[in-house]
């Protein structure tokens, strides 16, 4: 570690921005933000490609990403609105210095074993925010704010989950988290 | 003119499409500054070595549901406009539980796994990949899965409408216990100091 990346900021006054972003995709748009939606936009192209465009524009599960052949994802809200979480993370990230290629992990495990692991919670993730219809963006924030009774049993299964399933992967974590 | 402007002909769809990338900016901006993007931090949250999930996700929840709510009550917002999320209770329920162990196994969500990715993190690289597989398979998967997922349907309705208390007292709620968690987080915080 060459140059001294800055310290996070304070958690509460992220947490706030990231609100008040909420609150401005509310008034303007009329609807909150996303994540995993966007990820179904282009899985939904990606299944076109296993099952053949024909079957997948006509399977429920894709059928909807899918209106006017695999090139709408283009065009797709959530696809535009994910593609600026990436510019807007690397742009923050690049001010603090800490545009660095790392592979973060516990000291417990190699970088090798930490793909590996995060590959298998994605897959965890990508199901799991499938059946619950929205992630921790499009659920806990942007349907928690609006008080959905589907949002909130989103969130409480997620953390209580969460806190149950942490013993087990201990090792995956352990060592003194920097920063 | 009442907001939400695409609904009262503020914003044309071309506004909208063009807003999209500039909130996302900002979201991704606030995530990666509040460390979020850093996965030992998030899985911190589930060892209550560190809060941060916590005190990010209840004050920007609490700013989002207040402001939304005010607004609504100033006649600003008509929140009727606003797209509330439908409810599958037991779908939900089922695909939350997924995504927590997902969760603690990556030590990164969607949102934060794109943050992460892009500012040259690896394992963010990694779990996205892994949540494309992981929808991919839940397309193919859908044949068999699909009735579950269509199950026990409530349509657009806010847990204070299912328990049968105003949205006011919801909102007095959510309030309530998110300070409450803030003191609990900061006494957590201060135990952990000075045990140092």
């Amino acid at each position: 570690m060459t140059r001294q990346a800055k310290p996070y900021s304070d958690p509460y006054l992220a947490g706030v921005g990231i609100g008040a972003v909420l609150l401005a995709a509310y008034v303007l748009v009329g609807r909150g933000l996303g994540a995993s939606g966007a990820f179904s936009s282009l899985a939904a192209a990606g299944t076109a490609v296993i099952q053949g465009t024909s079957k997948a524009a006509a399977a429920p599960a894709t059928a909807p990403y899918l209106t006017s052949g695999i090139g709408t994802f283009q065009t797709d809200w959530l696809v535009l609105e994910l593609l600026g979480v990436t510019i807007g993370g690397a742009l923050s990230a690049w001010f603090a210095g800490r545009l660095r290629r790392t592979v973060e992990r516990g000291t417990g495990i190699s970088a090798r074993q930490r793909i590996l692991t995060a590959i298998v919670g994605g897959i965890l993730m990508g199901l799991g925010a499938k059946f619950a219809r929205g992630c921790t963006s499009g659920q806990a924030l942007t349907g928690g704010a609006l008080l959905s009774a589907g949002s909130w049993s989103f969130i409480i299964a997620c953390f209580a989950s969460g806190y149950a399933a942490a013993p087990f992967v201990k090792k995956l974590w352990s060592g003194e988290c920097k920063v | 003119m009442t907001a939400p402007l695409s609904e009262s002909g503020g914003l044309s769809a071309a506004g909208m499409q063009a807003v999209a990338p500039i909130l996302g900016i900002a979201f991704g901006w606030f995530l990666e500054r509040g460390g979020l993007g850093y996965a030992p931090k998030l899985a911190g949250q589930f060892y209550l070595r560190d809060l941060t999930v916590f005190k990010v996700m209840f004050s920007a929840l609490l700013t989002a549901m207040l402001g939304v709510f005010w607004l609504d009550r100033l006649g600003i917002l008509d929140l009727s406009l606003v797209y509330l999320p439908e409810t599958f209770v037991a779908p939900q329920a089922v695909g939350g539980a997924l995504f927590g162990v997902g969760f603690v196994i990556a030590g990164l969500c969607p949102g934060t796994s794109c943050v992460a990715a892009a500012t040259g993190k690896l394992d963010g690289l990694a779990t996205v990949a892994g949540i494309f597989a992981g929808i991919v398979l839940f397309n193919v998967l859908f044949p068999w899965t699909g009735s579950f997922y269509e199950s026990t349907s409530l349509g657009s309705v806010t847990f204070p409408e299912l328990i049968g208390i105003s949205r006011g007292l919801g909102v007095a709620l959510v309030t309530a216990v998110a300070l409450g968690g803030f003191f609990a987080a900061q006494r957590l915080d201060q135990a952990r100091m000075s045990s140092k």
